[in-house]
């Protein structure tokens, strides 16, 4: 318990920094060009004053910190402050205790040993550390790469790095339900190929990558396994050995931990080298140099720690609430669709397409909850994802989809009001739209030749 | 030996139960008391006196835990913006059905935990 004093202090200090936090709406990135089209821009502006804040179900872009993370890593930002790296006082020994007791705990998660944890600055960085590192450490005798097409931009741009410096990239494309065609992975592998990744849940519509399988196909044919697995630790259980998997990216701000720290497992049995991206002081086994920010690796090692025990409660109450969502809209409206693979899927992401309805106007309509139509970190172009253009889905029904997300926090309340919500503005809409109209008398929208002026 | 021990595990829980009661954040308050509640209906029957010792001994520094985290974030009534949503209507509900509701329900619906 704190003191009076250092409680105002606190309190003060953080009052300060809340005040001034801004809301962004969900739709901001994607609708920038939007205006130069002239379309409805979702502008970000500040809550007013008696405005209620949204409910929050973008669970995908970025989760809450839990309570018991931050107060892991509060005695470090105060009092506990030495760099981890400094061998010669007290201040760096315990500072190093604490790296090191986070970095089991991250182990412990994966079925990894602690030597194969480096901790990064979020899984994009050790996405780019992975492919760009194995890929240029083995370009003497292997020029070849694969991946799939609806990966994380980070993957596929650190892909398209490659391409440019000589490498070639083969872009898997996906089944209609999202997961990829196992036997055409067996033969998109050559001999020269080094590295193969597949990210584990995706972060758009949330369904799970046979892993093991895939895993067992690169072992077999001598070539690295990286999966991007930053929605799925902590969720669903990973084991590293059992996926044989070589490479796996963890993300902070993905399991409730603090934003701006992440890791990278590193196979050490059977070694897999890399070449390092950032260069100094060795730090990390000299594959990441930079002092290891301690706060922020306590935090994800509580994290971590807690998704552990906590994975089995909170996945039930997740398939739970997803359930229910899910009954409620698809049971009131008809032509929704949701986008991936009904089984193989990670419940707490929800991608549903509502057909003729515009998905940014539904996003303006659902203003009270905060919502994604897609991935925050899609460049900001006006074309629909290019994760559900992968699946196959129709440009139209591609336009109108809206991603759910739940997680540890949501409650029945919550689920229920959105659905609620959704229903009603989704049915107010489709009252304002001619295709609707169109719809109901039976004609085939397909069949129509819309004239040209 | 027993009797106190019961005792005691009772008023851990209601002082997790009252300290949760106090987060400001909606989600974190209903997490906590929903949390609470779940691990202690979990645990209803361990016996082992040492597994039982080290399980309070985790509900205690939850305890502390949650005492200091409702301390660190501010008190909101000043700002209209941390209003959830969710609060206005699930009032608006809460008080027409209050009267239907059973007596525990009604304390944990009370203006303190809104």
């Amino acid at each position: 318990m704190m003191s009076r004093s250092v409680t105002r202090k606190l309190l003060g200090s953080i009052r300060g920094v809340s005040t001034s936090a801004r809301l962004n709406c969900p739709g901001a990135p994607a609708s920038a060009p939007a205006a130069q089209r002239g379309r409805e821009l979702i502008k970000s502006r500040e809550l007013e004053k008696d405005e209620l804040r949204p409910l929050y179900m973008d669970f995908q872009a970025t989760t809450p910190m839990d309570p018991r993370v931050l107060d892991a890593m509060l005695p470090y930002q105060v009092n506990y402050y030495g760099n981890p790296h400094s061998r010669t006082h007290a201040y760096g020994w315990e500072s190093e205790t604490a790296m090191e007791k986070a970095r089991k705990q991250v182990a412990d998660l994966i079925g990894a040993d602690p030597r194969e944890i480096v901790f990064t600055s979020g899984a994009t960085e050790s996405n780019n550390m992975s492919i760009k590192g194995v890929a240029r450490f083995y370009k003497a005798r292997k020029k070849h790469v694969i991946t799939t097409q609806t990966e994380h931009k980070c993957v596929l741009d650190s892909c398209r790095v490659l391409e440019s410096e000589g490498f070639d990239v083969t872009y898997m494309p996906v089944k209609s339900n999202g997961l990829i065609d196992l036997q055409q992975l067996v033969e998109t592998i050559r001999p020269d190929t080094s590295l193969v990744s597949v990210m584990t849940v995706n972060n758009e519509i949330g369904v799970k990558q046979p892993i093991k399988e895939i895993g067992t196909i690169c072992r077999s044919k001598n070539v690295f396994f990286h999966t991007d697995a930053a929605q799925a630790v902590g969720k669903i259980p990973i084991n590293v050995s059992e996926l044989k998997v070589d490479l796996m990216s963890i993300s902070g701000h993905k399991i409730y931990g603090p934003k701006g720290v992440g890791a990278l497992f590193v196979r050490r049995r059977p070694r897999v080298r890399i070449e390092p991206l950032q260069s100094g002081g060795g730090q990390e086994r000299g594959l990441r140099s930079g002092t290891v920010p301690t706060p922020l690796a306590v935090g994800l090692g509580a994290a971590c720690e807690l998704a552990q025990q906590e994975m089995e409660y909170d996945h039930a109450r997740v398939s739970m609430l997803a359930t229910r969502l899910v009954q409620k809209i698809m049971t009131e409206i008809p032509d929704v669709v949701m986008n991936g693979d009904p089984d193989q899927r990670y419940p707490g992401c929800i991608n549903l397409s509502f057909a003729y309805v515009e998905g940014e106007s539904l996003l303006m309509a659902l203003k009270d909850v905060a919502l994604s139509s897609g991935s925050a970190c899609t460049s900001a172009s006006l074309e629909p994802s290019y994760v559900l253009r992968a699946i196959g889905t129709d440009e139209d029904l591609a336009h109108s989809s809206i991603r759910f997300g739940i997680g540890r926090f949501t409650t029945e309340e919550e689920v229920d009001y959105t659905a609620e919500k959704c229903i009603q503005q989704v049915r107010r809409l489709r009252e304002m739209s001619p295709l609707w109209e169109m719809v109901q008398e039976g004609i085939d929208l397909k069949s129509i030749k819309w004239t040209q002026h | 030996m027993a009797a106190s021990s019961r005792a005691q595990v009772l008023s851990l829980y209601r002082s997790l139960l009252k300290e949760s009661r106090a987060f400001p954040s909606y989600n974190y308050r209903t997490y906590a008391l929903r949390r609470v509640r779940d691990a202690f209906r979990e645990n209803r029957s361990v016996k082992d006196p040492q597994a039982l010792e080290l399980l309070l001994n985790k509900a205690r520094d939850s305890l502390a835990i949650i005492q200091r985290q409702v301390l660190l974030t501010p008190a909101e009534q000043e700002h209209g913006h941390s209003r959830h949503t969710i609060q206005r209507s699930v009032l608006s509900r809460s008080l027409s059905l209050s009267l239907s509701l059973p007596f525990p329900s009604l304390l944990l619906l009370s203006p303190g935990s809104l």
